[in-house]
């Protein structure tokens, strides 16, 4: 027990496991690389997650050791392994897990990662995509990459060093970038001798990090990467962490994506093969189609009906989100690549203008005034950018006065699109509210943004919000439910209805910046009225057509 | 996504890929090699675009050493589908003699894949070559973007990668850059087995177990396809059991020995293997990082 993994030539032959008690699950587990498909191939999910956190966390090591304890490192690649951590190790005489994901000869000579590695494994229920992202903030973009297509996120924090500015800025990109549900992995809890104390301090400052944040499920699980603890099974050396390990978190935990209910349909390419057939491909990025639907086609308002819906497979009476298909229509009405169909009684519509948080991807900063080409669903347009809020400060999250946005910085700005767009909030559309900025002169990736929910539209605090809420009153919300957090919030919120805000809003200059970061957090626009004569007229340039959304956040 | 099956899923991703690059290149061409992956990667492509036909062409880069059984395949699938198939070989490699026997694997590669490549791309003007690499091949293919920019010279650079959020992708390219595509990406060799099984797919007979003349190469398994491949003295090849995991040149693929004969045999023996597809491969075994200095120089 607590003997790190020996070198393969020692251990191999019988796969002897360095975990404390090779449980049921463990022994399932450890198969070939394919064996946990069969029975289900066709019928198991799939969950996207990425490792993010600060450089040396210990993301690879996770990684290395997930795919090492799935059985997803075949025996040639253990024996490679075996071989490289001798060579390029930063672990003695043991395996170098990180050397299983950190695949470029450029990480492998440092030990650290650059780009993000995606790596692929599978257990009875699920098959898993995940992304290993690098640390580094000069390699933001790259993590950036990694979590715009994550369900759920494993955040790394050092237990010696506990939360770090990169702990921050990744956890923001993460909830900027839509994942809802995390798992806080606080790892080298073996190089704090698995001290609970230590574990429940982290435990505690990132629960009130996190109140700041969109999430709606936050896991907090002490784990070793190095040496096993937690990950396939609870390890006795932390007898005081009662719950699952991680392996059996991510396979039970919830992985719906957000996607638009209404329907959506980015035309990505229009199929002529022939003077009989005209069919409008692309993927639906939300909500559901059936033939004989009445249609309108955006931004130029055709409306029609659909005539047939073929799918990979052939024609199908109906389709919903994820699918790629091929639509025809009864009429012939002109639609090209980057016009969206929605249903004829939707009440979309076509925009000019937007305001985006973003993520800066280059080294030429993103300024007002500048133009780029923009992507959003299928649709290539350009857009200037025409006011710079606010930059975020990642380690309080406060809003801050910007005149750019350097390379990694984020921010709130208005873009002003060339031509009518099809946008929706990034919360109900990541199609549509997702883009792309391409600076024009070298086709680089300037910047990612995402659009902000309308203020209209925004309701009444969602369950992240209660978190939010609890933790500015003070109450400490420990619990691993978000429900638990729901249950405790929703009688005070009903009860003491908003009224009690303002008195705290106003008591005092701090909670007023508090106010302001919750609302950033997005508590609108009920709270932005509430707020907006309290508080301090920090940032500059706001603009019409922001309206009341918060264009001075 | 949510309801859909992993496999739906993966195959709704392939095709959307396709559909974006043939929307915003202007010469797409499929490098279409024969496998496995290729044949699924064909057929995500003719679903892709039905009811039309196939908007670009296939290229083969032939380095003269596939499997008889490869290239009967090839042109059967070409007829069956109606494709424009090019056919590529590097005239100079030829002329000067290179091959896999006397000049090692690495050289052979270069010369007959890598510069027949990217031969094959300059001579026909493409900007976009789709290929069937997926990341869980090897752990610097890992590392690459779905779409990615190769420098004029075909050169990709891993440090300066674009960044590639949710499904946006950046498909501009300047003059003389092109893109290599990899709609397979995010498939595993099980993923690729098990859609094989649920569309039916022909592939290479060469994947199925069968008595095949074979020689001994340094512990490989070497099947002897022509007189081309030298015997040393008193040998004779030996008839065994055997089928391909992945299929290249002959005289650099090893063979498993095997009894699986049909398609649920071959998925039940990858489960129950305890070694990667690359194996079998001479080429990757180079040095550690031979595959991303191979990818660095334009090998697909
Ligand atoms: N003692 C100990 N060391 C660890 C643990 N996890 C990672 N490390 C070491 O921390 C260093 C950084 O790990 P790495 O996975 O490269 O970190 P990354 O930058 O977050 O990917 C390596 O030397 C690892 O071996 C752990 O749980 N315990
Ligand atoms: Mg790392």
């Amino acid at each position: 027990m607590g003997a790190p993994l020996k070198k393969i030539d020692e251990h191999a032959a019988t796969f002897v496991r360095l975990a404390d008690q090779p449980s049921k699950a463990q022994l399932k587990l450890r198969q070939p690389p394919h064996a946990q498909a069969i029975p289900a191939a066709s019928a198991r999910s799939l969950l996207r997650f990425i490792t993010c956190g600060s450089v040396d966390d210990g993301k690879s090591t996770l990684l290395g050791r997930i795919l090492y304890e799935t059985g997803a490192v075949f025996d040639d690649q253990l024996a490679a392994l075996d071989r490289d951590s001798a060579r390029f190790g930063t672990t003695g005489d043991d395996l170098d897990f990180a050397l299983l994901v950190d695949g470029l000869a450029a990480e492998r000579e440092q030990g650290i990662t650059i780009d993000v590695a995606f790596r692929y494994f599978s257990t009875e229920n699920r098959a898993f995509i995940a992304a290993d992202t690098p640390g580094h903030e000069q390699y933001t973009r790259n993590m950036a990459t990694g979590a715009s297509t994550a369900d759920v996120a494993i955040i790394l924090i050092d237990a010696r060093k506990g939360v770090l500015p990169q702990t921050r800025r990744h956890s923001y990109i993460v909830s900027m970038l839509g994942v809802r549900r995390v798992i806080v992995a606080v790892n080298k809890i073996d190089l704090v001798g698995y001290d609970e104390s230590v574990f429940r301090a982290i435990e505690t400052e990132y629960r009130a990090l996190a109140a700041m944040l969109d999430f709606i499920e936050i896991h907090v699980i002490p784990v070793s990467a190095r040496f096993g603890d937690n990950i396939v099974a609870p390890s006795a050396r932390t007898p005081w962490r009662q719950g699952p390990a991680l392996l059996e978190l991510l396979e039970t935990i919830d992985g719906a994506p957000h996607g638009a209910a209404q329907f959506r349909f980015p035309v990505q390419w229009v199929n002529r093969p022939n003077l009989d057939f005209r069919g409008f491909s692309g993927a639906i990025a939300g909500g559901s189609i059936a033939v004989g639907d009445r249609i309108l086609a955006l931004p130029r308002g055709r409306t029609s009906r659909i005539a047939r819906i073929i799918g990979p497979d052939g024609d199908i009476g109906q389709a919903a989100a994820g699918q790629s298909v091929t639509l025809t229509l009864t009429d012939e009405i002109d639609i090209s690549r980057g016009d969206v169909i929605v249903k004829a009684d939707d009440s979309v519509a076509p925009a000019r203008t937007a305001t985006v948080r973003m993520l800066a991807m280059t080294e030429t900063p993103v300024t007002p005034g500048r133009n780029y080409l923009v992507k959003i669903g299928s649709a290539l347009t350009t857009a200037r950018v025409t006011a710079l809020h606010h930059q975020i400060d990642v380690h309080d999250y406060q809003p801050k006065p910007a005149q750019a946005l350097a390379m990694n910085a984020i921010g709130l700005a208005t873009l002003r699109f060339e031509t009518d767009v099809v946008i929706e909030p990034y919360a109900q559309c990541q199609s549509l509210g997702g883009l792309l900025l391409i600076d024009p002169h070298d086709n680089s990736c300037a910047a990612l943004a995402v659009v902000e929910a309308d203020g209209q539209a925004q309701a009444a605090p969602s369950p992240a919000r209660g978190h939010a809420l609890l933790s500015w009153l003070g109450v400490s919300a420990l619990q691993d439910d978000a429900a638990v957090a729901r249950a405790a919030i929703a009688p005070w919120l009903a009860g003491a209805g908003l009224t009690g805000l303002i008195a705290f809003v106003a008591s005092g200059r701090p909670l007023v910046a508090t106010a302001a970061a919750l609302v950033d957090a997005g508590v609108r626009p009920s709270l932005t009225r509430l707020v907006r004569s309290y508080r301090p007229r920090a940032v500059g340039a706001s603009e019409d057509g922001l309206a009341g959304d918060g264009g001075g956040i | 996504m949510s309801g859909m099956t992993h496999l739906k899923a993966l195959e709704a991703e392939s095709i959307f890929i396709l559909r974006e690059v043939v929307a915003t290149c202007e010469k797409p061409v499929l490098l279409y090699s024969i496998g496995k992956d290729s044949a699924v990667l064909l057929h995500l492509a003719l679903k892709a675009f039905a009811p039309g036909k196939l908007p670009f062409p296939l290229l083969h880069v032939d380095t003269g050493w596939k499997f008889r059984e490869m290239i009967a395949f090839r042109d059967e699938t070409a007829r069956r589908f109606g494709l424009d198939l090019i056919v590529h070989t590097n005239e100079d490699g030829v002329r000067a003699g290179v091959n896999p026997i006397t000049s090692g694997s690495s050289v052979h590669t270069d010369v007959m894949k890598t510069q027949g490549l990217k031969q094959a791309l300059d001579k026909y003007g493409f900007d976009a070559a789709f290929g069937g690499a997926r990341r869980d091949e090897e752990k610097s293919r890992a590392k690459e973007r779905i779409i990615s920019l190769r420098s004029p010279d075909h050169r990709w650079d891993p440090k300066a990668q674009r960044p590639e959020p949710w499904r946006a992708f950046n498909t501009r390219k300047r003059k003389g850059e092109s893109l290599r595509v990899f709609p397979l990406s995010n498939w595993t060799e099980a993923d690729v087995w098990d859609y094989i099984a649920l569309d039916d797919i022909p592939v290479v007979p060469l994947y199925f177990a069968k008595m095949r003349p074979v020689v001994d190469r340094n512990g490989a398994i070497i099947m002897r396809d022509d007189e081309r491949l030298p015997l040393h003295a008193g040998e004779q090849p030996q008839n065994k059991m055997v089928r391909f995991r992945t299929l290249g040149c002959y005289p650099l693929t090893g063979a498993v020995e095997s009894e699986a004969e049909t398609l649920p045999q071959i998925i039940a023996e990858m489960r129950a293997s305890r070694s990667s597809e690359r194996q079998g491969r001479m080429i990757d075994h180079d040095s550690a990082s031979s595959m991303e200095l191979k990818k660095q120089e334009g090998y697909f």
